[in-house]
């Protein structure tokens, strides 16, 4: 125990600022963080954004009993462009649940403390936000009350699923990362829920709070098989990090249609979405310790290391869209080549150069320690970013499919009203998700912050 | 319980007793309110206690007891014995029918009167598809896109059903006795004020009642009028011969032909069989490199255009020049006003050496919708290169009364302005849209006492006539008519009217105060009158089974070429020149509420449910004009409106106006589709109008086309080559490609023991003209999306004519080229499917599976020749019952959310393996005709088994043109292309 305090130590001090401004005890950490979520007087910040939220979450729900009456025709799809909103907004909400996990188990792994102020609210962003993007793969489809048909599930049609199609391989590698994210998440909470539970007068909270911390009584045995369990877990979404996203980056370099048939997509999606993941995280942090005065829990040098986080696996998705255009030419295909051309002088031009401005140039800023230091500037660039990374799913998605093989067959897609409306309605839904999970849970691992607190009353003891 | 009874009712009481209540307390009876015995002892009778109303509750013993009575009466109920009554099975079933299996009936269709003989398929009474009947010479086996949407005709829920009277419904008979009224007063005077108006009549049976009727009112005059009629042809023969006459050509005979400003592979009466005999020219295989040669003289551009070999555009009206000078060089002595074409001298003077040096082999085609004199010239050069007899040939008319039907119906105008006309019948026809706008015959029809109209639809004529009556469908009705030759062909019913409809011959036997007689009893008597020796009713049934009359082919007559013919022609002017043209689909806008004809692709334009104005990218340009801006184009003091539409190709300064649509009368299909262009059209310039004032008006239509994108990018899809390098280079098609060396895999190759299917496109004979779609959508339920759903690029054909252009844009080359599912070996679409919806059959058919489709559309976006069509919406019609009719019972109709797709019509295979399992034998080549092939004019596409190495599909696979589309990528087509093949003039060539 004591050679790991010093690690830790060590570490921050390597790192310089601190990860918990001073002056905060046991009891200040758990007073600040459980004072959210215990008071009895509900901000008005709250409710207001709450009600914002729910209301886009009820345009989610009107477009989508929309679209089961009338079909996906409502979209704007055609053929060629099979795809569109749809499938773009699922890849961009399976690359903003990235962040989460890769900050709590990645990072837990690699002993990296800092990630402790965010991963609560990182993991609960990645079950939204896991959740936001289920409903397109499902809504996507034609007949969508057969979804089922994607599984594996003994039938009277003696039909399994099939298993070389990468949209099979989706349903899986989400399901069980959404599986294995929420037990993550979960088997955190229990500690502080335990807390909450004899912390609140309420007596529905408290019995509420107790049946989710499951007995929890901070015995030494349960501290034990707790971090067991939470290592094990850690150890277990490690990999899922990696593959739901290479995955579902399969369901592009599988085809056959320049644009998408490309050995480069399964690390340049991952990066792509640790990158959307990172931006998201900054995206809402920034307003989260403004507005419930976190900013001694959730520290500069928490953003900091965000944005470097960010621009690093950047610069590695910049490196993927200098790779696509490499290929092309060295490949020598036509198709290939066209395609690389298409996209950079097509009709859909505006949207890629859009996308290298907000998800190339944009970021280059962070290098500047004045750009690191700015809490608004930090949030505008990552605002660029959760912009680019839409983009560049709209330009995979998009512009290879609208112009490919046959000339004949090329077309013009954009959205309706009805694609906005529900790709609106899922951002309606992962914040009001978002807003119950603030109101009801401790959004920052209370015990785990204590531990950083013991952290500096030692380094100031010596 | 009478009223008197003092003490049964007593209202005070039960007034009392009402107040006395509390909530809500219904009484059924001032009985049931007094609550006296009497009543209760009714109730007791009336319904009598339930046995478990005991005192003391249900017992369990009870409850026991009545379970187990009603158990045993309910198995008791099970032993009562069934009333003897007899049902009749269908052992002895109707002749012929069995259930499942189609009939097929021999009948005609006629479109401007011609008639074009078809097999309809019958299934359980109802036809659902029409094929060409290969006996019949207008058809030998195809057909045009009018006989495949036929049956949609008939279908249209929306078809004129009932009689009406000033717009009211009214029934057949008081029309009858209103329209005897009406002759009995025209008695005396002979039929002075009545007046028959139909369209072309090559029926014999309605010619003799027109001519019976006319005897009983000698005074009554018949006119003809169509828009789409032959007058140049016609005005164009009594200048050549003085007379009436018709014209057949030879195509398979012509070495070198020369088309001026026509189409005859379409639009033309006899196209489908020129189309075949132009095709047998043309195919090119290892063995044989004889190939004829087209040069095309074109304004609008045509189909014929895009298969010439030269082709040269001009405005219109410079056409009768281009042929004046043609003509003089072949020694015509052309003489008149008429000037000499300028420009493009090397052009004509190799023309005209061609020709000459095919003298007897050679043709001079004009356009159908050129002037008379071109036509004149035309026969005037035939005659002087020997071609008369070799590959023309003269018969005396089809047309029974060959009238030019401008000069008719002009005639029926200043009779029905003069006031004279008193009873106008319009037999078929809507002259109220489509008569030259100089006639102002919507005016003139208020000056006629009494108007009766017949036709499918209440149209814009119907509404200004008091009588509509609604007309039965070619396929509802009894009638003749005779073909581009003269063979007559008689029409029969393949199905009892839909609704109580009636056809021409009714309207004509009422008028002959005969209308009991029928329309069958009319045609059997016309042709018994005629029919000398032999048994009548074999005669009959032959005739009826074969579709056609055996021996009324007419004989070529000899004429006599009139020389020194004066002709006068002011030729092409400086301004801006329309052309008028039926619509290729819509026709005059009789088909106007034909969704399959509105939403099939027309030719070159690839427009969808409008029509446009359509000019070439320089005049555009130059007019500053862009696709769907609308232009207001006046002559005089005519104005129409109609979209700007950019068409490669096109003659400058000439604008082409598609004639048929803008109805204002018509369904909700063809409602608020296109502009009417009528309005423009006068009988002086039915078909070319000289110096139009075009202008921009602001305005702009959207307009969906089908195919956005019209050049190949460089890639190799349609390959073309002329014919000597092929000849000096046979492997010179396949160098244009890569193929991937087929041992390039890691897994073994698949076997195929039985059949492996495949077909082979000939894009040399491939005109373009759409049928294939049509006779696939019929044949397959495939639904109609809509403008809207078009344009948003969700048309649901799954055989589309993709069309290229290659060259300079004033005068491309266009390249037509069918694409379907290729049935690929390797399919992309098969291994994304993530529930196996579409899969590979033993026999290398791609197959889909409508039941299993979750749509997720993977299958559509991997294929890289995006055949695949999804149902975004429910676009079948479930509900529609006439529509219900329609359908094709082999096929499923998809509903909404499912993938569909070519499937080399799986259906048609199994009919053909269960025939060939039921005689034991293998299926032969050529048994299974997929619709697409079935229909085609030209025998383009060949469909069968790759395993049977004798089959005609193994044989063209190994041609030197065929070639497989995108093959690099390494899916394997079952589907491949015969290269385009060209046959240019070397004189021309080196300049």
């Amino acid at each position: 125990m004591a050679d790991q305090v010093l690690d830790k130590k060590e570490h921050s001090h390597h790192t310089g600022a601190p990860l918990i401004e001073p002056g905060h005890s046991y009891g200040s950490v758990t007073d600040k963080i459980s004072s959210i979520v215990l008071t009895r007087k509900t901000p008005v910040a709250w409710f207001l954004g709450f009600s914002v939220a729910f209301l886009l979450l009820m345009v989610f729900l009107g477009s989508t009993a929309y679209l089961l009456m009338k079909g996906t025709g409502i979209w704007g799809l055609n053929v060629p462009v099979g795809w569109g909103f749809a499938i773009i907004n699922f890849v961009w909400w399976i690359g903003i649940g990235h962040a989460g996990t890769l900050i709590s188990a990645i990072l837990l792994l690699l002993r990296q403390e800092w990630r402790t102020s965010i991963n609560r609210f990182a993991e609960a962003m990645t079950l939204f936000a896991v959740a936001a993007a289920g409903m397109f793969p499902l809504l996507h489809m034609g007949r969508p009350w057969l979804f089922y048909w994607l599984m594996p599930y003994p039938n009277t049609m003696a039909l399994w699923p099939q298993f070389r199609s990468p949209l099979v391989w989706d349903v899986f590698a989400v399901s069980t990362y959404a599986t294995v994210s929420l037990l993550f998440w979960y088997v955190g909470l229990v500690p502080d829920f335990a807390t909450l539970r004899d912390r609140t007068k309420n007596r529905w909270a408290q019995i509420s709070y107790g049946i989710l911390s499951m007995g929890w009584r901070g015995s030494a045995i349960h501290w034990h098989r707790y971090e067991t369990a939470y290592l094990l877990l850690a150890g277990l979404a490690t990999p899922l990090v990696i593959s739901v996203h290479t995955v579902v980056s399969f369901d592009f370099a599988m085809g056959i249609i320049p644009g998408w048939h490309a050995t480069i997509f399964p690390p340049y999606f991952v990066a792509g979405a640790i990158y959307a993941g990172f931006a998201m995280v900054l995206t809402l942090s920034i307003p989260l310790r403004k507005i419930y005065g976190l900013e001694d829990f959730i520290t500069m040098r928490h953003l900091k290391n965000m944005a470097k986080v960010m621009l690093a696996t950047g610069l590695i998705v910049a490196y993927g869209y200098m790779i696509e255009g490499f290929t092309a030419w060295y490949s020598g295909a036509e198709y290939e080549e066209f395609m690389i051309l298409n996209r950079l002088t097509g009709p859909y031009k505006y949207v890629f150069w859009s996308l290298i401005l907000c998800n190339v140039a944009v970021p280059q800023l962070i290098w500047f320690s004045k750009i690191q230091n700015s809490v608004v500037a930090l949030f505008v660039v990552a605002m660029f970013v959760n912009v680019g990374m839409w983009l560049e799913r709209f330009v995979i998605v998009v512009t290879s499919l609208h112009r490919d093989f046959l000339p004949s067959s090329w077309d013009m897609y954009s959205g309706t009203i009805w694609d906005w409306a529900t790709y609106i309605g899922t951002i309606g839904l992962f914040l009001t998700l978002m807003f119950l999970f603030l109101r009801i849970m401790p959004a920052i691992s209370i015990f785990e912050m204590r531990t950083l607190v013991t952290d500096d009353k030692k380094s100031k003891a010596e | 319980m009478k009223n008197g009874k003092q003490d049964s009712i007593d209202l005070a009481k039960q007034q009392s007793e009402l107040q006395q209540m509390q909530g809500k307390q219904y009484w059924r009876s001032l009985e049931e309110l007094s609550d006296t015995p009497e009543f209760r002892e009714f109730v007791e009778r009336e319904f009598p206690s339930s046995p478990f109303d005991g005192g003391d509750g249900l017992s369990r013993r009870h409850f026991l007891q009545l379970m187990g009575a009603s158990m045993a009466l309910a198995g008791l109920s099970a032993c009562t014995r069934q009333p003897n009554e007899k049902i009749i099975p269908y052992v002895i079933a109707p002749e012929h029918i069995v259930p499942g299996e189609p009939l097929y009936f021999a009948t005609a269709v006629t479109l401007g009167g011609y008639a074009t003989g078809v097999l309809a398929e019958s299934h359980d009474g109802r036809p659902v598809k029409l094929e060409g009947n290969p006996q019949h010479p207008a058809s030998l086996g195809a057909t045009d896109v009018f006989a495949q949407a036929a049956v949609l005709g008939l279908y249209d829920p929306e078809r004129s059903k009932v009689v009406r009277h000033l717009g009211q419904i009214d029934t057949w008979e008081n029309f009858l006795g209103a329209l005897a009224g009406e002759l009995a007063s025209q008695t005396t005077s002979k039929g002075v004020g009545i007046r028959i108006l139909t369209e072309t009549v090559t029926s014999p049976t309605l010619a003799n009642q027109i001519q019976s009727f006319l005897g009983d009112y000698p005074a009554a005059k018949w006119h003809q009028y169509e828009a789409v009629g032959r007058d140049s042809f016609k005005r164009g023969a009594q200048m050549a011969f003085g007379e009436s006459v018709d014209c057949q050509y030879d195509f398979e005979k012509a070495d070198v032909i020369l088309s001026l400003d026509g189409d005859f592979l379409s639009q033309m009466p006899g196209s489908l069989v020129y189309a075949r005999q132009f095709a047998n020219r043309r195919k090119v295989a290892h063995d044989s490199h004889t190939m004829n040669r087209l040069y095309a003289v074109e304004s609008s551009p045509t189909l014929a255009g895009t298969m010439a070999d030269h082709r040269l555009t001009m405005k219109a009206g410079a056409v009768v020049d281009f042929a004046a000078s043609v003509a003089r060089k072949l020694g015509v002595d052309v003489r008149g006003s008429i000037e000499s074409h300028s420009g493009d001298e090397q052009w004509l003077e190799s023309v005209a050496n061609d020709l000459k040096g095919h003298s007897g082999r050679c043709l001079v085609v004009p356009g159908e919708h050129q002037t008379a004199e071109v036509h004149y010239l035309a026969h005037a050069m035939n005659d002087a290169l020997g071609n008369v007899g070799n590959t023309v040939s003269y018969t005396q008319p089809v047309e029974i009364n060959p009238v030019v039907h401008a000069e008719s119906l002009a005639e029926l105008a200043g009779d029905m302005a003069s006031g004279v006309v008193e009873l106008l019948v319009v037999l078929a026809g809507n002259p109220v849209f489509d008569a030259p706008a100089d006639l102002n015959f919507a005016e003139l029809m208020a000056k006629v006492k009494t108007r009766v109209h017949l036709g499918m639809y209440e149209d814009d004529t119907a509404e200004l006539c008091h009588w509509h009556i609604p007309q039965s469908h070619s396929l509802e009705s009894w009638s003749d008519a005779r073909s581009f030759d003269g063979t007559a062909s008689i029409i029969q019913p393949l199905i009892a009217p839909l609704y109580a409809t009636k056809t021409t011959h009714d309207i004509l036997a009422s008028l002959k105060n005969e209308s009991g007689k029928s329309a069958h009893d009319l045609v059997k008597g016309t042709w018994q009158a005629s029919h000398f020796g032999g048994n009548f009713d074999d005669f009959w049934q032959t005739s009826l089974h074969d579709g056609l009359v055996a021996g009324t082919q007419f004989a070529s007559k000899s004429v006599r070429l009139r020389t020194g013919v004066h002709l006068d022609t002011a030729g092409a002017t400086s301004g801006i020149e329309v052309v008028f043209r039926p619509d290729p689909h819509i026709w005059d806008g009789r088909f106007l509420n034909n969704g399959w004809l509105q939403e099939l692709p027309k030719p070159l334009s690839k427009l969808t449910w409008d029509n446009a104005a359509l000019m070439s990218p320089a005049t555009a340009a130059r007019l500053g004009l862009e696709n769907e801006q609308v232009v207001s184009l006046t002559a005089g003091e005519r104005s129409v409106q109609a979209p700007v539409w950019i068409l490669p190709g096109h003659a400058a300064d000439c604008v082409t106006l598609n004639f048929g649509y803008g109805r204002r009368r018509v369904g909700s299909v063809g409602k608020g589709c296109g502009s009417d262009v009528f309005p423009l059209r006068t009988s002086a310039s039915p078909w070319i109008a000289a110096d139009v004032n075009l202008e921009k008006t602001g305005e702009v239509v959207p307009l969906a086309s089908t195919q956005d994108h019209g050049s190949m990018e460089g890639r190799n899809l349609v390959r073309s080559a002329n014919l000597q390098e092929l000849v000096q280079h046979p492997e010179l098609i396949h160098d244009m490609g890569h193929d991937p060396d087929p041992s390039l895999t890691l897994y073994p190759e698949v076997e195929y023991p039985g059949y492996s299917w495949g077909m082979v496109v000939d894009l040399n004979v491939c005109t373009g003209c759409n049928t294939c779609t049509l006779a696939c959508q019929s044949e397959n339920n495939i639904a109609v999306v809509g403008k809207e759903e078009v344009l948003n690029g969700r048309e649901m054909h799954w055989i589309r004519i993709d069309r290229y252009y290659e060259g300079e844009t004033e005068n491309p080359e266009a390249l037509h080229q069918p694409v379907m599912c290729q049935h690929c070996e390797n399919a992309p679409c098969e291994v994304v499917c993530p529930v196996a919806a579409t899969t590979h059959s033993d026999e290398g058919l791609n197959e889909m599976t409508y039941n299993r489709c979750v749509g997720t559309r993977y299958c559509s976006n991997n294929c890289p020749y995006k055949v695949r069509r999804f149902n975004f919406y429910k676009y079948a019609d479930f509900e529609t019952e006439s529509l219900k009719l329609l359908r094709n019972p082999d096929v499923t109709v998809r509903s909404r959310g499912v993938m569909e797709k070519c499937t080399y019509c799986v259906q048609r295979i199994n009919l053909a393996r269960i025939d060939a399992k039921k005689e034991g034998r293998d299926i032969r080549d050529g048994e299974i005709l997929t619709a697409c092939q079935q229909v085609c004019p030209t025998e383009a596409i060949v469909f069968g088994n790759i395993n049977d190495a004798d089959s005609k599909v193994v044989t063209l696979k190994a041609d030197h043109r065929n070639y497989g589309m995108l093959t690099e990528l390494g899916v394997k087509p079952r589907t491949s292309y015969l290269a385009k093949i060209k046959n240019p003039n070397p004189e021309l060539v080196e300049s």
